[in-house]
């Protein structure tokens, strides 16, 4: 075996990569040959570290330096000075965005501190392309300790001992669920991963598959015991390119080496695994959806029952978890459910990655116990709102979770929590906005968004959210009535109580909760014809205090349309007929003349 | 690479943690001055020295380097720093000399006088 003195880990997350670390990763290469290290010093491609705000990250052992912001044009000094001298690259090292301080250590960062990695334990530490090294880090221990030692129904009784609930959003416990599909009547049984992340600002499914595609395989083919399944499904959307790559050679390096295929481990226990593409339909990540479009169907949701369990792919039992459900399994097998359980509250146990994203100083992704609160998120791992802004709240559960505001910041993370709060856990996104985010436009976003993936299939979907998004557009261009309030509420519980799955029936709660939580924005819009926040642009008038304007005629020489007259050294006027309202001439300003209102 | 059972596993897990451990280092720290006087001196030949007598050893250190410390006459030095002990500095290391270095001192904790420059904390 061959002994490193160093290990240079370079970021190989889909941000680092587009950041440019495959460029990175060549110049450094080239470099510790050009300096003789190449027996020396290794180089290691990884998944996602999570701080993806600092991207692409650079992080040499054994002294654990990380490295910011790198360049291609920063491999040449971090091997001379770092590898080969011992010198720390000063500049490239983290700083902490409050006090400009420089923080060395990878561990010491305070965005790690109070994180909790099990899930992501291996991003970031691993290269994923290589099998041996999930291995080391006791990978597939799990399923040799189920296939050597457990019977099915023991593993059944450690995960509902461990109390994991379905990471995907709904939280259904996940033991409960194996136990329906293995009692179910039929065969085959099929597993499937449901890999088609499609909320705006989501990305924890897709960094595990990226960073960690073994634990996956090792849930799936666990769960695949523990249910008397054969075959299983993986179906991640096409637009995840690099997790389709990673998992594709991931599968084929387990087959390869007996751990997927006939006769696991010596045993007569055989999976086969099958990887679908999808397009990335949003509708796709409901189940029914999911495993219509696995047959080959239009991906489009039924009623249940009957539930997968009983009739799923083909009309066999089949059990669908999430990415994050299925790469929790093998260390709640190897460490035991009381561990698992050890972690949360008293009915949401574990860790949850949630992806920090928005106005928030660190976005990335953590990993934290449930039970956490959203301030010490957002706050302590995420460093707050940058610039200065304040905060104004935060989108939990994607488009089909809430909006709440700072005084629900003391909220504990888990399931029942937030849906009394109305949001959801969801599959984990975490949108922050500032003091310059427009609620009723981010009700309007979130509804566009969800207009725009309806399926079409059920009416109070295709046709109330639709509707409702009139209404709001309406509001905005400062035409709403107060009636429409009421409106809003009565058509969003109607499609909450009636619309055929999960899509249609969550689709409302960015509304429920702007309506609870910031109920004085609307009635601003609507009453004051006023936009708080100044971001509906119909319902804002640009202009110029005449006490501060000195007439330099900056601001009607950078207007498109002409829309600001006056003469040199008096007070301009803008045309508010004429105005587009772009904001070109408030930019110009030096004088701080031009307000918005 | 087939995996046949359970102890195929088992053996796999055992080879490729060592690396990956490797990747944190181990307690004992060895330093080799490796500023322009050291590499002159022939400090490279020692590292590599030093890395492939721990790799055949099968030991866990941290292998670090360092710039020079003004003492280029004596270079390359070479510093052993055991958990709570003294950092004892090591000159005119040669090749031939990383052997004894590591198995009397980074092994059994018995510092090769002979070849010490300086003790420092």
């Amino acid at each position: 075996m061959q002994l490193f003195r160093a290990h240079v880990l370079v970021c190989g997350g889909t941000g680092c990569t587009s950041g440019g670390s495959q460029e990175i990763r060549a110049r450094l290469e080239r470099e510790i040959q050009a300096n003789n290290l190449e027996n020396e010093v290794k180089l290691v491609i990884t998944g996602c570290h999570g701080l993806c705000e600092m991207g692409p990250l650079v992080i040499v052992y054994p002294e654990g330096t990380m490295y910011t912001h790198v360049q291609p044009d920063d491999a040449a000094e971090i091997v001379s000075e770092h590898l080969l001298k011992g010198r720390i690259v000063q500049r490239l090292l983290y700083k902490e965005p409050m006090t400009e301080e420089q923080v060395p250590h990878y561990g010491d960062l305070p965005f790690y501190k109070k994180q909790h990695r099990v899930v992501l334990s291996n991003c970031g530490y691993i290269n994923p392309e290589v099998l041996e090294e999930y291995i080391a880090r006791d990978g597939y221990a799990a399923l040799a300790k189920c296939l050597g030692e457990m019977t099915p129904e023991e593993v059944i009784e450690e995960v509902k001992k461990s109390g994991l609930r379905g990471r995907g959003g709904a939280g259904f416990p996940t033991g409960l669920k194996w136990s329906f599909c293995r009692n179910a009547p039929g065969e085959p049984k099929y597993v499937v991963c449901n890999a088609d992340e499609g909320d705006p600002g989501a990305f924890m499914d897709r960094s595990v598959l990226e960073g960690d595609p073994h634990r996956l395989i090792e849930g799936m083919l666990i769960g695949a015991y523990a249910i008397g399944a054969s075959e299983g499904y993986i179906y991640c959307r096409a637009e995840y390119p690099l997790a389709v790559k990673r998992l594709k050679l991931a599968m084929k390096q387990a087959e390869e080496a007996g751990l997927l295929g006939d006769n696991i481990l010596g045993t007569d226990f055989s999976f086969h695994l099958h990887l679908k593409e999808g397009a990335g339909a949003f509708v796709c990540g409901e189940e029914t959806a999911l495993m219509a479009s696995i047959m080959g169907e239009r991906g489009m949701p039924r009623p249940r029952p009957p539930f997968p369990a009983n009739s799923g792919l083909w009309g066999k039992p089949t059990n669908i978890n999430n990415v994050e459900t299925w790469a929790n399994i093998p260390d709640i097998i190897r460490r035991g459910g009381e561990w698992f359980a050890s972690m949360g509250t008293e009915k949401s146990k574990g860790t949850k990655v949630f992806a920090l994203t928005g106005k928030v100083q660190n976005t990335g992704l953590v990993e934290v116990p449930m039970g956490i609160t959203l301030r010490e998120i957002i706050f302590e791992i995420g460093g707050g709102v940058p610039n200065g802004k304040k905060f104004k709240a935060v989108q939990i559960g994607g488009p089909s979770g809430g909006c709440l505001p700072e005084s629900q910041l003391d909220l504990s993370v888990d399931y029942e929590s937030l849906t009394a709060a109305g949001a959801i856990v969801g599959s984990g996104g975490l949108v922050v906005m500032d003091e310059d985010t427009c609620i009723v436009d981010v009700a309007r976003f979130f509804l566009s968004f969800t207009r725009a993936e309806s399926c079409g299939k059920c009416t109070p979907c295709r046709e109330g959210i639709k509707r409702m998004l009139e209404v709001l557009d309406r509001i905005a261009n400062g035409e709403g009535k107060m009636e429409d309030l009421e409106l809003l509420e009565r058509t969003a519980l109607v499609i909450k109580n009636t619309a055929l799955c999960g899509l249609g029936q969550t689709a409302p709660n960015p509304i429920l909760s702007t309506l609870r939580y910031f109920r004085d924005e609307y009635v601003a819009h609507i009453q004051d014809k006023k936009c708080p926040a100044g971001v509906c642009t119909n319902l804002l008038t640009y202009s110029i205090q005449p006490e501060l304007c000195r007439g330099c005629t900056a601001c009607a020489k950078v207007c498109p349309v002409g829309a600001i007259s006056g003469e040199i050294k008096k007070p301009h006027v803008i045309d508010t007929e004429k105005c587009i309202k772009c904001g070109a001439c408030m930019e110009k300003c030096r004088f701080g003349a031009i307000t918005l209102g | 690479m087939v995996i046949k059972n359970l102890d195929d596993l088992r053996r796999l897990r055992e080879e490729t943690k060592q690396e990956l451990e490797g990747r944190h280092g181990g307690e004992t720290q060895i330093i080799v001055g490796m500023g322009t006087c050291g590499i002159a001196a022939g400090a490279r030949e020692v590292m590599t020295a030093i890395l492939s007598e721990l790799a055949k050893r099968n030991l866990r250190v941290t292998v670090l380097q360092t710039g020079c410390i003004g003492m280029c006459q004596r270079e390359p030095l070479v510093d052993v720093v055991r958990p709570g002990e003294k950092r004892i500095t090591y000159g005119n290391v040669k090749p031939g000399d990383v052997p004894r270095i590591i198995s009397e001192h980074v092994v059994n904790g018995r510092i090769v006088e002979e070849l010490v420059v300086g003790k420092i904390g």
